[in-house]
């Protein structure tokens, strides 16, 4: 075991894993996640904790993902490269580690220009494939980046993200695989809406044998309405949304219960393909509906490992 | 370049005789002032014409030094639009005229003085329209505050 | 416009000094832009009433000092020199002149090319560790709005960065060149982080060729 985390058990065992997401709130109030917490407690194996999402300013990450387990709720500390060099991430890697953290997820990070503070210095001192690797070398070489020895290490189950759905396609998988390579343990894709072309990626890694090499948590984001839909198609960079879906969610009588059948659907495709070892839940600012579309799905109850 | 004096047998009815500068496109404008005085069509005084090769020859200093050296309203009078005897050049004219008003509004200084206008050669009439209108212009502004430096 | 008369609203002789070199090609600061921001300068102090001499001169580079040094009489006529070069000109007038305040008339912005009149790209931000040989000429250190080194973020979508439509994916460039020449194998490997400190954060940076230094 590389971390001992849930998550890591119960996809060591070979169950379906069921992650979700907590947005930290703009603000100092750690009730918020708290409550939050309450919502998905034994519907879900690890919460992720957004680092800042949008490049908004959130409670940090880290201090909500030290909330989450006094509320036994295992975390997956987002970290993106967008905010720190390499001396600040591996110093909040090994205090999230003394916390008790044991995921976290490796990102870019949203640019600051879609942000509350567009006119703030980005770092990037490292990408999120760097920041794999580096976080790799800490837990398995007990080294710093610069290749300096730590005694003790930070036992860290380390996921990253990928997207089927960004261009150019053909990469994909060869990003996929440079994670892998990176030293990457889990992977949780883009929302999936478009799921030929999630299993044509899948297929890709399938006959590259990356899927045998780490386990792949499909995104689910539920869809609110049919403009959300559009909003995410045409606004959204690196998500595509067919316009079948969108017109389905047109002419749905209650567009919001259509939004989490789809979801609900997509989660039963998923469970069906080979490859694919869990989902991710993102439903954003409606943690609520997550205890329902993990239900339906029948993915309950959540194995204890 | 070459600056004539038109006409200065008209007398102004107003005490203020507004001082203009007209950089003309020797295809039209410059030919139509010309046409203008062969048919006799009276058009306001003082009105100062430059001749150029092109309307898009302007410079945006020529516009900023006429004022300066004491114009009350500064033109350009290119040909029609999709007429310029070299394909774009009254395009030109017109985005520099244009930058020209931006660059006086940022320090102040009344942008209307500063315009652009287009013409054939025929329109011999419509010189002296533009010229009276630009005249009424200025009338209206009054004295360029530059005037007195 | 505003900062510029900020900046100036204390003096009365003005030296406005433009350059020869970069800053007429991009348009920036040239004879042309002298005399524009002159005319400018002149009519907006008329108009306030003030007297205001602004001198108008452009030298051939105003990043070597053997230029710089030849306008010291016009220097010495004026109150303060109002420089309109790059950030670089600006400030070796100021150190050959300390004794008169020198002002920048432009935002230095960035290093690149016309992409067509009237309209640049940056392509270069000089960091002192080129990968242009290896990303298809393509500078994944500027272009990319990340910097990053292996490969295109999940924003990357028809051919466009994800913080605006007008600008081209870097990574998808590169992807697309280095493709087309058979190289793809650099950007399907690791590439480690990067030794920042050639690009400025190992502080302020200087360059010496010791064979041309003169003793």
């Amino acid at each position: 075991m590389k971390s001992e985390s849930n998550l890591e058990k119960v996809l060591e065992a070979g169950k379906f894993a069921v992650t979700s997401e907590i947005g930290p709130p703009k603000s100092a109030d750690g009730n918020v996640v708290r409550k939050k917490t309450g919502i998905l407690k034994n519907f879900v194996d690890a919460a992720n904790i957004t680092d800042n999402q949008t490049a908004i300013v959130r409670l940090s990450s880290i201090a909500a993902a030290s909330i989450l387990l006094q509320e036994g709720i295992e975390p997956v500390a987002q970290m993106t490269v967008r905010d720190r060099n390499r001396i600040a991430i591996q110093s909040d890697i090994l205090g999230a580690a003394a916390l008790g953290v044991k995921n976290v997820l490796c990102l870019s990070g949203d640019h600051q220009k879609f942000g509350n503070h567009p006119s703030s210095k980005n770092v990037f001192d490292i990408d999120s494939m760097q920041l794999i690797r580096m976080l790799k070398d800490m837990r398995d070489a007990k080294k710093f980046q610069c290749g300096d020895e730590m005694d003790v290490e930070p036992r860290l189950f380390i996921g990253a993200a990928a997207n089927p759905f960004a261009d150019p396609f053909e990469f994909r998988v060869h990003r996929l695989a440079k994670k892998i390579d990176a030293g990457v343990d889990f992977i949780q894709t883009q929302g999936i809406y478009d799921i030929n072309r999630f299993e044509k990626w899948l297929e890709e890694a399938r006959s590259e044998g990356l899927t045998e090499k780490v386990y792949i948590l499909g995104g689910v984001i539920p869809l609110k309405s049919a403009g959300a839909a559009k909003y995410i198609k045409n606004k959204v960079a690196g998500m595509i949304v067919p316009d079948s879906l969108i017109d389905r969610m047109k002419n749905a009588a209650d567009p919001k219960q259509e939004g989490i059948k789809i979801a609900i659907e997509t989660i039963e495709q998923l469970k069906d393909m080979k490859g694919v070892h869990g989902v991710h839940i993102m439903a954003i600012e409606w943690e609520e509906k997550v205890p329902e579309i993990v239900k339906e799905s029948g993915l309950l109850p959540r194995p204890s490992v | 370049m070459e600056a004539k004096e038109v006409d200065k047998a008209h007398v102004a009815v107003d005490d203020f005789d507004p001082k203009i500068v007209a950089f003309c496109c020797n295809y039209c404008a410059y030919a139509a002032a010309d046409l203008a005085g062969s048919m006799r069509l009276s058009y306001p005084p003082n009105v100062k014409v430059i001749r150029l090769p092109c309307s898009g020859k302007v410079e945006i200093t020529y516009l900023l030094r006429a004022l300066e050296d004491g114009a009350d309203g500064v033109m350009v009078a290119g040909c029609l639009e999709g007429d310029c005897h070299f394909m774009e050049g009254n395009y030109r004219a017109k985005r520099k005229v244009r930058h020209a008003k931006r660059l006086l509004e940022e320090i102040g200084f009344e942008s209307g003085r500063v315009e652009m206008f287009n013409l054939s050669s025929a329109m011999a009439g419509r010189f002296a329209e533009i010229m009276e209108e630009m005249t009424e212009r200025i009338r209206k502004l009054g004295p360029s505050p530059l005037r007195k430096g | 416009m505003d900062e510029i008369l900020e900046m100036l609203a204390r003096y009365e002789r003005i030296l406005l000094l433009g350059c020869g070199t970069c800053v007429t090609v991009c348009l920036a600061g040239g004879e042309r832009e002298v005399g524009i921001l002159a005319g400018q300068l002149r009519i907006h102090a008329r108009q306030e009433g003030k007297s205001a001499q602004v001198d108008e001169h452009t030298i051939e580079r105003q990043c070597e000092k053997e230029w710089v040094e030849e306008i010291k009489d016009r220097v010495e006529g004026v109150d303060v020199v109002m420089s309109m070069a790059c950030g670089v000109g600006v400030q070796l007038v100021a150190e050959m002149y300390p004794e008169k305040p020198v002002f920048p008339a432009l935002n230095t912005t960035f290093m690149g090319y016309p992409a067509q009149h009237g309209i640049w790209f940056e392509n270069c931000r000089g960091c002192g560790n080129c990968v242009l040989h290896l990303s298809g000429g393509v500078c994944p250190i500027t272009r990319c709005a990340k910097s990053l080194l292996n490969g295109p973020c999940g924003g990357s979508q028809n051919g466009e960065c994800e913080i605006d439509k007008e600008i081209e994916c870097a990574w998808q460039v590169i992807y697309d060149r280095l493709k087309k020449t058979g190289r793809l194998e650099w950007m399907n490997n690791y590439q480690p982080p990067r030794d920042w400190s050639t690009a400025g954060s190992g502080g302020p940076r200087r360059s010496v060729k010791i064979e041309e230094v003169l003793d």
